[in-house]
């Protein structure tokens, strides 16, 4: 009962001083808020790593062989470790493909940045890719218009070019591009299909490729002569990729004549190896956006102390009262802890609402996608409280100690 | 046992006769019978002023029975504040031993006290000293919560308190919207709601008009009647002559101890 008496003076402080009690909750309110919302934005992009990224990126149940990650943080000297490694090669390619189960999906791709161009606009250097193998089945492409390139074309380097929506709006513009010449690297393709929209990840649209076959004149643009930047194999079911993996490594380390006390000078990422790099920039995400925020709260907590000791002075004569009719030290300082926590725990529940507001709306206005974790939500609030609680209690154990006949006598 | 010579003061029997003698220079720690409800023995208080010692009071011995009404007086610097500060349980002697309702308080720690005072005295102030938000239900109810009283009977008392004053009909208003009578009818509510052993007040009508200050006395006249020990600080005779006994304190030390009449026929009040 005496808890519910505390927060309802709580609360009558906070009616009575609008203002005052606005800068007390503002450290707290901001600190909750930025919290969520970094929180937010980090899970937000977790997920979308987790579903859509890596997924876009590499697939389910498939491994990409490179000659070393795709996306990672290496240091200098893994780096020169790296450009080291032999690259991979078609011959590679041809033995890893024969040594594969007959279940299994493959593909070679190399891609760079090459001039392109049409008749209808200016030339641009963009991503081309020179493929060979199930690389649209793999990728599960599908076209908007016209059709992919057929296992005969891509045999026989066919001049054909799939390109991706925002190549086609850029170089055929209001036209339609099927059947239209588009020039990679100086030389002619027949556009024969376009594919699917595929959409953004942060703000880097994924509609901007062109895809011919290895043995077209692009193989020569993109890679050295016989080489590529890797390849990939997809299976029906995670063991039977587990297995080919470990096939394909048996491969390679036999071309590569490896000993076996030697590491692979090769890598096999599949989604959840690109994952663990992403799992510690979010650590680090998480750990920069939780320092942040933890300095607003500290100074949200010396305003919350410093208005509590500002309130015990003004209320002196209140603690001296209380106590003259038999207010313990406990009372009092109950009183006052409850006081500071109900106002920092008003401030975090803002806080949290205005944390939620601000993700969504990073989210709309940015590509950064949000998403807001309920944990994220109850650690807020359980912050806020936190915070309460050690800024309340150095005023309020003042409060608390404070000699009822001097109390009384303060004006 | 020094002061007990002052209890009387020289050639004048008093009030403070045999029975009283009696029980002050009993043996120490000797508990008081039930009649007595404060009994203190060569109560010493010094305070400690940069240096310097400050004898606030210098063995005071008074004992006083239940149902007693009794005005404590003295010029400034006489020490009545530091025995009410003693006799109310806010602070404690530096020697000497206080027994209230039979309980030795002398010894008591910081929490002890504040049970104390929350069950034994009921507090009136010259400047009321109401909590400036709350309503006078609420100011009235304050030393029920303290008392862990739970709220449904608290709300039944207070409002019973409050009706005993007569305020049943500003029971939710704040103190700044009473007049200063009604507030110090607030704080003898608030007084009496734990139904305590002393009804202690300090210059109760320090702060009144002589009309509001004649209301109060008559509030107090008949809480003495109705059986309740009541002890008041003054340093205004006429306002001490109400009381059925007076207690004079000089320089510490107690000067005389009379009843009423025999105190307004010396000081001619």
């Amino acid at each position: 009962m005496r808890l519910l008496d505390a927060i309802r003076l709580a609360f009558q402080t906070l009616r009575v001083q609008k203002l005052k009690s606005f800068f007390t909750l503002a450290g707290v309110t901001i600190g909750v808020m930025f919290l969520i919302a970094v929180v937010s934005i980090v899970e937000g992009m977790g997920s979308y790593m987790e579903n859509d990224f890596v997924a876009k990126l590499i697939g389910t149940n498939t491994f990409q062989l490179r000659r070393f990650p795709s996306i990672s943080d290496a240091s200098e000297s893994e780096w020169r470790e790296w450009m080291r490694r032999p690259r991979i090669t078609f011959d590679d390619a041809k033995e890893v493909a024969a040594a594969l189960p007959p279940a299994a999906l493959w593909s070679v791709e190399s891609s760079d940045n090459i001039a392109i161009e049409s008749r209808y606009a200016r030339p641009r250097e963009l991503e081309a890719s020179a493929v060979d193998g199930d690389y649209f089945r793999i990728r599960n492409m599908e076209v908007a218009q016209g059709r992919l390139i057929s296992p005969q074309e891509l045999a026989l380097g066919s001049r054909v070019v799939v390109i991706g929506q925002e190549i086609a709006t850029r170089f055929f513009p209001r036209l339609n591009p099927i059947g239209r010449t588009l020039k990679v690297g100086g030389t002619g393709y027949e556009v024969i299909g376009v594919a699917a929209k595929q959409g953004s990840i942060f703000g880097i649209s994924l509609d901007r490729f062109v895809i011919a076959s290895a043995n077209s004149p692009l193989q020569r643009l993109v890679n050295p002569h016989g080489l590529i930047d890797g390849m990939k194999v997809k299976l029906p079911t995670t063991e039977a990729m587990f297995d080919a993996r470990e096939t394909v490594r048996q491969v390679m380390r036999t071309r590569h004549r490896l000993r076996a006390s030697q590491p692979d000078n090769f890598v096999m990422e599949t989604s959840e190896s690109a994952l663990e790099f992403w799992k510690k920039i979010e650590g680090n995400l998480v750990i920069a956006g939780v320092i942040l925020p933890a300095i607003a709260l500290i100074v949200g907590a010396l305003v919350i102390m410093n208005i509590m000791l500002v309130a015990v002075s003004e209320r002196t004569r209140e603690i001296g009262i209380r106590k003259a009719i038999g207010a313990k030290y406990r009372d009092i300082l109950a009183q006052f802890l409850v006081e500071a926590t109900t106002l920092s725990i008003i401030g975090a529940a803002i806080g949290v609402a205005l944390g939620i507001i601000l993700s969504q709306t990073i989210a709309a206005l940015s590509p950064l996608p949000a998403s807001v974790a309920p944990w994220s939500i109850v650690t807020g609030i359980l912050v806020g409280a936190g915070v309460g609680v050690v800024a309340g209690v150095y005023p309020a154990s003042r409060a608390a100690r404070l000699d009822p006949i001097v109390a009384l006598r303060a004006e | 046992m020094p002061g007990i010579t002052d209890v009387p003061a020289a050639g004048e029997p008093g009030l403070s006769t045999t029975a009283e003698r009696k029980i002050v220079t009993a043996t120490k720690g000797e508990a008081p019978g039930k009649d007595w409800v404060i009994v203190a023995r060569g109560l010493t208080r010094e305070y400690d002023m940069g240096g310097e010692i400050v004898r606030a009071l210098r063995g005071v011995d008074i004992a006083i029975r239940r149902n007693e009404y009794v005005a404590i007086m003295g010029p400034s610097g006489s020490g009545k504040s530091t025995l009410m500060n003693l006799i109310g349980c806010l602070d404690t002697p530096t020697a000497g031993e206080y027994w209230l309702n039979g309980m030795l308080v002398s010894d008591m720690n910081d929490d002890e006290l504040a049970r104390i005072r929350n069950r034994e005295i009921g507090f009136v102030f010259q400047t009321f000293n109401l909590l400036p938000r709350a309503s006078a239900l609420h100011n009235v109810e304050l030393p029920l919560v303290y008392g862990g009283v739970p709220a449904a009977e608290r709300r039944k008392r207070a409002e019973e308190a409050l009706a005993s004053v007569g305020l049943s009909d500003r029971k939710l208003h704040r103190p700044n919207e009473l007049s200063g009578g009604q507030r110090q009818r607030v704080a003898i509510a608030r007084a009496l709601v734990n139904r305590p052993s002393i009804l202690l007040a300090d210059e109760p009508t320090g702060n009144l008009d002589s009309t509001t200050s004649a209301e109060i006395m008559n509030v107090f006249e008949q809480l003495a009647e109705s059986g309740q020990t009541v002890i008041m600080v003054t340093h205004e005779a006429d306002i001490a002559a109400h009381a059925k006994r007076v207690v004079v304190l000089r320089d510490g030390m107690v000067e005389s101890d009379d009843r009423r009449e025999k105190f307004a026929a010396r000081t001619g009040v």
